[in-house]
């Protein structure tokens, strides 16, 4: 079973938000470092790279599959986490904790509330599960 | 994924908590525990692979040499029974129709074609077809792929593992080599063959048998450390090994000098479909090569189909790329245009509309030392 964590906020597109200030936090979700399978490369924005909500900022790549990885909120990135440009897999490992992607400094702090809850992850994952059954 | 077909071992893969995919038009395992573990497993211990998507053709008849002979660019003289040979199906421009394995079963009473999941029917077509165009010849083309299993264990501990389960003596079979034995008291054709770069084996059996054995070898071979295989890493074992993949290396626009394999095409045999464009390109200088190359640059991963340019000119194509989990690499094989291949020289593969560099490097990637 894949992992949701509580007290984020989610992307259709699989990534995950969590805020603290006006700085979010990102990341790609357990369902999505599942579905890739074993991640071999990264690429992130630069910090000081305006990012808008709904638009690809990076790149995540695995044996098999190349994906975009969405940025789920407009800002200015603010930091990009180099350990895991260096060590991909540890997006498999640890997509909640260590393998955060990037620190977004929100421009607009109430599109965070247009994101999933983890209820809503959890549901928005059984429909599409049951859609591709 | 429904409408797709199954092989019997569907719900094995399943339970194994296998990610299923749509392959060819088969629904099949694409991974169980992961790519790079279930590589590295078939690289230092064994692993067991469904190949039940593979078509098996059987050719028989007092003509099935001569017809072998026309419909195929090796000799198939050279084969006594239990021996295989690699060789494919070329169409008259001299592109390919389909890889293929022949074996001449150990029974010495027919030809055993074995074809690629996504040209099972096109083959048969094709062999169909070229037999009305060779009336003269008496042979007969069956396809015998829905009641016939398809197993391989391959990597180092593969003979041994096999081994405990047949009472047929393995070491004595060669590399391309096949005989008949029971395994687990399953009638099968044990063929030292695979698609790995390890050694290993293929195995034919009765559809009906295939679960049985299957799970007999599971059984045998996990106390070694032999896991289940899927399609992720046999694509990265044959690529490190260099061994073509039909739709990738060959295609219809692609013919066997192109892509290196001129060894396959024994001009000297006589006629056989193909043979006289192949000659003319021979003659007139063969176009494109297949060059194997590393990313030197970083930019991500090089794909099948991604652009191959040198100095902003486009020059070829990747034909399949990934990373190498032997090497650590990002790596591909390109088939580009001849003037620009040569071990050493650069090339850029373009990667989401980037130029990244890459260097051509000897092939294969990977070899095994034993």
């Amino acid at each position: 079973m894949v992992q949701v964590e509580q007290g984020l906020r989610y992307t259709r597109t699989h990534e995950w938000v969590k805020v603290e200030g006006d700085v979010a936090t990102v990341g790609v979700t357990d369902f999505a470092q599942s579905e890739l399978g074993d991640i071999t490369y990264l690429e992130l924005p630069q910090p000081g790279t305006q990012v808008k909500r709904g638009e690809p900022m990076g790149v995540i790549e695995s044996v098999k599959a190349a994906s975009d990885i969405y940025s789920p909120v407009s800002g200015e990135v603010i930091e990009a986490n180099q350990a895991v440009v260096d060590a991909p897999e540890k997006v498999n490992q640890s997509p909640y904790g260590e393998a955060w992607l990037v620190r977004i400094r929100l421009s607009d702090p109430t599109e965070v509330e247009k994101l999933m809850d983890a209820a809503a992850y959890e549901q928005f994952l059984a429909e599409e599960a049951a859609a591709h059954s | 994924m429904s409408g797709l077909k199954q092989t019997p071992l569907a719900e094995r893969h399943r339970q194994l908590g296998a990610k299923m995919v749509e392959f060819a038009g088969w629904y099949m395992p694409v991974q169980y525990k992961g790519i790079i573990v279930e590589h590295q497993t078939v690289r230092t211990i064994a692993g067991l692979f469904d190949l039940g998507h593979m078509g098996q053709l059987e050719i028989r008849g007092p003509d099935a040499l001569a017809f072998l002979q026309y419909v195929t660019p090796n000799d198939v003289s050279w084969l006594r029974a239990g021996e295989a040979q690699y060789s494919m199906l070329l169409y008259p421009s001299g592109g390919v129709v389909d890889d293929i394995l022949i074996y001449y079963h150990p029974a010495g009473d027919r030809y055993v074609v074995v074809v690629n999941a996504a040209n099972t029917e096109k083959d048969v077509d094709w062999l169909r077809e070229q037999r009305e165009r060779r009336s003269d010849l008496k042979v007969e083309v069956t396809d015998v792929s829905s009641h016939t299993g398809m197993l391989a264990i391959q990597g180092p501990m593969a003979e041994a593992i096999l081994q405990r389960l047949t009472p047929s003596e393995l070491a004595a079979v060669e590399y391309f080599h096949a005989i008949e034995a029971e395994v687990a008291s399953i009638p099968a054709m044990v063929a030292r063959t695979g698609y790995t770069g390890e050694d290993g084996f293929e195995l034919y059996c009765a559809i009906e048998s295939v679960v049985a054995l299957w799970d007999r070898l599971l059984e045998a071979g996990t106390p070694h450390g032999l896991l289940p295989i899927g399609l992720g890493a046999r694509d990265t074992l044959r690529l490190e090994a260099c061994l073509p993949l039909y739709g990738n290396e060959l295609s219809p626009e692609i013919t066997p000098l192109e892509a290196g394999l001129s060894w396959v095409v024994k001009f000297d045999k006589g006629d056989f479909i193909g043979r006289e464009a192949l000659l003319e390109q021979k003659a007139t200088g063969v176009p494109r090569k297949l060059v194997g190359f590393k990313m030197v640059e970083r930019g991500g991963v090089p794909r099948s189909h991604c652009e191959v340019q040198v100095e902003g000119k486009t020059v070829g194509f990747v034909t399949s790329g990934t990373t190498s989990p032997t090497l650590r690499e990002n790596i591909g094989l390109a088939l580009i245009s001849r003037e620009y291949a040569g071990i050493g020289r650069p090339l850029d593969v373009v990667i989401r509309g980037r130029p990244v560099r890459a260097a051509q490097v000897k092939t294969p990637f990977y070899k095994r030392t034993r």
